[in-house]
């Protein structure tokens, strides 16, 4: 009978403890939310002809894809902000999960995308022609290759902490982001522009939003227990 | 063995010349102004060379089948004429038709690169870049914005670098990858490289010319039929080279101003 | 008072004693012939390995290659050819083939082993600057092959690196980093080593000449080699320079290509006031003589050649020699025709022109020298004398199409397609190439003392012969129909329908590469275990055929020849059906 016991006590301890070992929520975490929202007039985003690759203009024919460096949303909402714990930070957690980018239809799907320090980034290529991956880091090592059409995923990642422009030389339209931060606490606001950072220890933190063709704003917020805080961004658009 | 060499290249010289003379691989159809004094330069070069080429084959062939070593000692024997004729043959017959083609074909260049366009020719601005061909009309205003490389940006399309914000004529320019044009109207381009060398390749209208960066070269011509083909880059620009490529859109005068006029709505 | 005795130029130097100075660091220009000659066939195989996975990419893009993912893990992923790879194998193909087995075989090669011997000389006039060359040239070799290895992989500019792409840097994209550098490194030491050479080649055939040898009594293909080494003398001082600006433009900063405002890979290039035409210029002013270089040796060989087997004289020797020179004047005056639609002065372009058509007539005359010299003639098809047969009709098919590209109106439509890439490797990758199989062949029996089996050679040369014409002549179809070259990938509409003529074409390439191999087997199987061969197995005329097979260090033992006639006594036209030009030979009666 105690042997019986020993073994659940046991099985707890070790479960206890490796959820404890692994950062999961801390006991006390609080959350940071809001919107990212712009005042003024934002440039148009035009449709993109993508006449020189046939085989996806026929794919975007009845619906055009637009250009994607200011995209907005109902109510003024900014999408593709990545917003995160610049200074501070506590209680992140290692990026483990593979992240996928993909290549379809001449697009970078996503179009922002956000990895940790050597966190596993895997590239693939959906379209039956040939794409060329240049990220041009300035940080990290800027590197550029091309990937055939059936050619196998590629499989990097990035070391340093950097905001990666990555282009596609071949198809010139094709623009992303490599985002590589050091924290685990960040979010890709969609398309209502909405984020929330989740898994806060009490303690001081600086937000940060980054849209790529507005810059970044920071605020500060401190969170004390369990509570949400709300922290909003609100950019000034240009048409130009 | 003298024998077979010289049934194998006889073979050769009349399948080679064969397959040229039945055009199963040929120049596509000519949809250009220009173009017919082009393919006459090139088919009267055809049958020149082409006779020159089995004459002298065949020659080969002959002499190969006829002049083995028999080992019956006789004595060898000259050319007729040795020498002498040789260069004369070539002198005169060469010569001349040397001078033939030099004298026609450098009107038909003149032509083409040495005069000047037609004053009412449509202007367009053209960009060739690693690895695409843009391509500016100057809008409602009929002024072309300036171009600023240090404003470039892919990501927003701004292929050409405008400033929009501070260039009023910038704003309205119009910047697609399809060479849309009207036809039998003469059509104006300037040719301008963002970063490396590339060509400007159209067989239908038998035009070629190099983008050269730094420098501002013009071409001219004038489609006379309307369809879809294909513009392809012919200088090595790098890795892409394969895959750059645009359309020339040729329409009716009616379809073009229409055409123009919704994209001008749309800038 | 007597005059002082005209000093005879000689040479002697005691033979060679060690394994070291005989075999590697050797003086004699038998040896660093013979060096050359391996190190071209070293750079034939590469250059042709390079070209198979460059066909079988054309034809079969998507199917991977197995094995290549460990050469180029970045640039054959999975086994699948990138454009880039591609493109870096067409660069490395064109630059291993045009230097360093046109310009190294025929010339620094053949002419290496022969020209002091043809010449009656004991050596070259300065063997030690001899030998600097070849191992100048082996570094060289080293150096370019090294961008194999190299993080961003070897250069993807063609052999022709037009800038700005080639001079802006790592910028540019994969394989114009390091790579570019190595290449342009590897090209100025070439120019030195050829510019050695022609020192050398130069003032042997002026002062080195044995009693008798006038200069009208040489052999053609040494007026071949003269001719050549004094082409290259121009030409390559040229290109040196133009390597040095580039790779200052690299790495040092400076624009002498480069224009201001460039943006490449979304950045502004800190360059201003160059000119990428003004590369073009430079490289064309080499790069047109250079041709000449890689095929006028082909001509002294073959017009060397043929009689012998012909069993007559060359057709015109005068003129000939004429024509050679006339050819290599006319050499430096056409290079814009590379040009003529490069963004220069289109009047530039009538001007190019005229000269380059001229140069037809005096090919033309060469070309009817040699089929003249056929007529009449007492043939003996051995393997050298096919190959030489093979060479007329080959140059024949390379030079007409070089008639269209010669005007400017035709080059508008023909330019940069695949009949430019048909025309080049006629003349250059089969005729020049037959003229180094004519030569092995014929000299074989002299360098290695041994013969090469004529049964293979004669499946060698039927294999290649026909095949060579399946591999190129295709090609100008697909130019007529305006197939672009330089392309990795056929993805335009208008040239899916010439894919199947291309995996013809890449067939054909690795059945007549697959033929090489006979050739590969007789040479290096009769180099070692051949019937040994007499002095003069051919019955030539040359003084190379009054020594031994091989030659004893000193090329005649010590007694240098005194030559009585010029080479081309065949035929019996004095009583005898051959007369060597050494006084000593008694007269050959006819057969």
């Amino acid at each position: 009978m105690q042997t019986h016991y020993a073994w659940i006590i046991g099985t707890v301890v070790l479960v206890a403890s490796a959820v404890a070992a692994h950062g999961g929520p801390p006991a006390s975490a609080g959350t940071v939310s809001g919107k990212v929202t712009y005042t003024g007039t934002p440039p148009k985003m035009k449709p993109i002809d993508m006449a020189k690759e046939p085989n996806c203009a026929k794919e975007h024919a009845t619906a055009p894809v637009l250009t994607e460096n200011v995209v907005t949303g109902p109510g003024s909402s900014l999408r593709w902000v990545v917003v995160y714990i610049s200074a501070g930070d506590q209680g992140s957690t290692p990026g483990t999960e593979t992240v996928r980018l993909d290549q379809k239809a001449c697009q970078y799907i996503p179009h922002v995308l956000v990895v940790q320090p050597n966190q596993p980034l895997d590239i693939y290529n959906n379209d039956p022609h040939s794409h060329n991956i240049h990220p041009l880091a300035k940080v990290n090592p800027e590197w550029n290759r091309s990937q055939p059409a059936g050619a196998p995923p590629i499989h990097t990642k990035w070391e340093l902490p950097e905001f990666i422009p990555v282009k596609c030389n071949v198809h010139p339209w094709m623009h992303g982001w490599h985002v590589v931060l050091n924290t685990s606490h960040y979010a890709v606001t969609g398309e209502d522009g909405s984020f929330s950072l989740s898994g806060l220890p009490p303690g001081k933190y600086t937000v940060t939003a980054w849209q790529e063709q507005f810059g970044t704003q920071t605020q500060d917020v401190t969170i004390s227990g369990t509570e949400s805080k709300t922290v909003d961004f609100v950019f000034k658009a240009r048409p130009y | 063995m003298g024998k077979l060499f010289a049934v194998v290249v006889a073979i050769i010289a009349l399948v080679s010349a064969a397959l040229f003379a039945s055009h199963i691989w040929w120049l596509p159809v000519d949809i250009s102004a220009h173009g017919h004094a082009i393919d006459r330069q090139l088919s009267e070069t055809m049958v020149t060379s082409g006779a020159l080429f089995v004459l002298s084959q065949l020659a080969l062939a002959v002499f190969a089948w006829r002049y083995g070593d028999r080992r019956d000692g006789r004595q060898v024997k000259t050319f007729p004429g040795g020498a002498t004729s040789m260069v004369v043959f070539a002198t005169v017959l060469v010569g001349a038709e040397i001078l033939a083609l030099t004298f026609v074909g450098s009107k038909v260049w003149a032509g083409i690169y040495q005069t000047p366009p037609d004053p009412n020719s449509l202007q367009i601005d053209v960009q060739s870049e690693q690895f695409a061909f843009y391509f500016r009309y100057p809008g409602p205003d009929g002024k072309f914005g300036a171009t600023h490389p240090e404003l470039i940006n892919e990501a927003s399309e701004n292929y050409f670098g405008l400033d929009p914000a501070n260039d009023i004529s910038a704003r309205d320019d119009i910047v697609v990858p399809t060479l849309t044009i009207p036809v039998n109207r003469p059509i104006s381009l300037n040719l301008r490289a963002k970063d490396v060398g590339h060509s400007f390749y159209v067989p239908e209208l038998r035009i070629q010319q190099d983008f050269v960066p730094g420098l501002a070269i013009p071409l001219h011509f004038t489609a006379t039929q309307t369809g879809k083909h294909e513009i392809v880059c012919t200088q090595l620009c790098g890795l892409g080279h394969y895959n750059m490529r645009a359309y020339v859109e040729v329409m009716s005068q009616e379809q073009f101003d229409q055409w123009l006029k919704d994209k001008a709505a749309q800038q | 008072m007597n005059p002082p005795p005209t000093p005879v130029a000689t040479h002697h130097h005691a033979p060679p004693q060690g394994f070291l100075r005989k075999h590697v660091f050797s003086l004699d220009h038998k040896v660093i012939g013979k060096q050359y000659l391996d190190l071209a066939l070293v750079a034939v195989c590469t250059g042709m390995v390079l070209s198979w996975l460059m066909r079988l990419h054309l034809a079969w893009p998507e199917t991977p290659i197995p094995g290549l993912e460990k050469l180029s893990p970045n640039g054959a992923a999975g086994g699948v050819i990138t454009p880039e790879y591609y493109l870096s194998l067409m660069t490395m193909h064109g630059t291993i083939m045009v230097f360093f087995v046109l310009t190294t075989a025929p010339f620094a090669g053949f002419g290496n082993y022969f020209l002091p011997i043809q010449v009656g000389a004991e050596d070259m006039a300065f063997p030690r600057i001899n030998m600097t060359s070849f191992w100048v040239t082996l570094v060289a070799f080293l150096v370019l092959v090294a961008a194999f290895f190299v993080g961003d992989g070897p250069p993807l500019s063609g052999w022709t690196a037009y800038a700005p792409l080639s001079a802006v840097g790592k910028d540019a994209g994969p394989g114009q980093g390091v790579g570019q550098t190595l290449w342009a490194v590897s090209i100025t030491l070439f120019c030195v080593a050829q510019l050695l050479g022609a020192l050398n080649f130069i003032t042997t055939t002026l002062d080195l000449r044995t009693k008798g040898m006038s200069l009208a009594r040489m052999p053609y293909s040494t007026w071949a080699w003269f001719i050549t080494s004094v082409i290259g003398l121009i030409a390559f001082a040229v290109l040196m320079p133009a390597c040095i600006l580039l790779i200052l433009d690299r790495v040092a900063g400076t624009s002498f290509f480069i224009p201001a405002g460039l943006v490449i890979s979304d950045r502004l290039q800190p360059h201003a006031g160059g000119s990428p035409l003004l590369w073009q210029h430079l490289f064309w002013f080499f790069g047109h003589p250079e041709v000449y270089i890689a095929i006028l040796p082909g001509f002294g060989i073959i017009s060397h050649i043929l009689p012998v087997f012909a069993r007559k004289p060359l057709l015109g020797p005068r003129v000939m020699i004429a024509c050679l020179v006339a050819i290599a004047f006319l050499s430096y005056t056409v290079w814009g025709h590379h040009m003529f639609l490069s963004g220069m002065n289109p009047f530039s372009a009538t001007l190019f022109s005229v000269p380059t058509l001229v140069i037809t007539i005096p090919a033309t005359i060469v070309t009817l020298l040699w089929i003249g010299t056929i007529y009449g003639a007492r043939l003996r098809f051995t393997t050298p004398a096919l190959f030489c047969l093979g060479f007329v009709s080959v140059f024949v098919s390379g030079g007409i199409s070089g008639f269209f590209l010669a005007q400017p109106s035709i080059d508008t439509y023909l330019h940069g397609t695949y009949f430019v890439v048909g025309h080049f490797h006629f003349v250059m990758g089969v005729a020049a190439m037959f003229g180094i199989f004519a030569a092995t062949y014929f000299w074989a029996p002299k360098m290695f003392g041994r013969m090469m089996s004529e049964t293979l050679g004669k499946w060698h040369f039927w294999l290649t012969f026909i095949g060579v014409y399946c591999v190129f002549m295709p090609m100008h179809y697909l130019g007529l129909a305006g197939n672009v070259r330089r392309y990795s990938a056929f993805t335009d509409d208008y040239l899916k329908p010439m894919i199947p003529l291309h995996r013809f074409i890449t067939i054909a390439a690795l059945f007549t590469g697959a033929a090489q191999l006979i050739f590969l087997f007789n040479l290096i199987r009769s180099r070692f275990r051949g019937p040994k061969a007499p002095d003069n197995p051919w019955e030539a005329t040359s003084l190379e055929w009054s020594t031994t097979s091989p030659p004893p260090f000193d090329n005649f033992g010590g007694r240098p020849p005194v030559v009585e006639r010029g080479p081309n006594e065949y035929g019996g036209a004095r009583g005898a059906d051959y007369l060597m030009q050494a006084a000593a030979a008694a007269p050959v009666s006819a057969r």
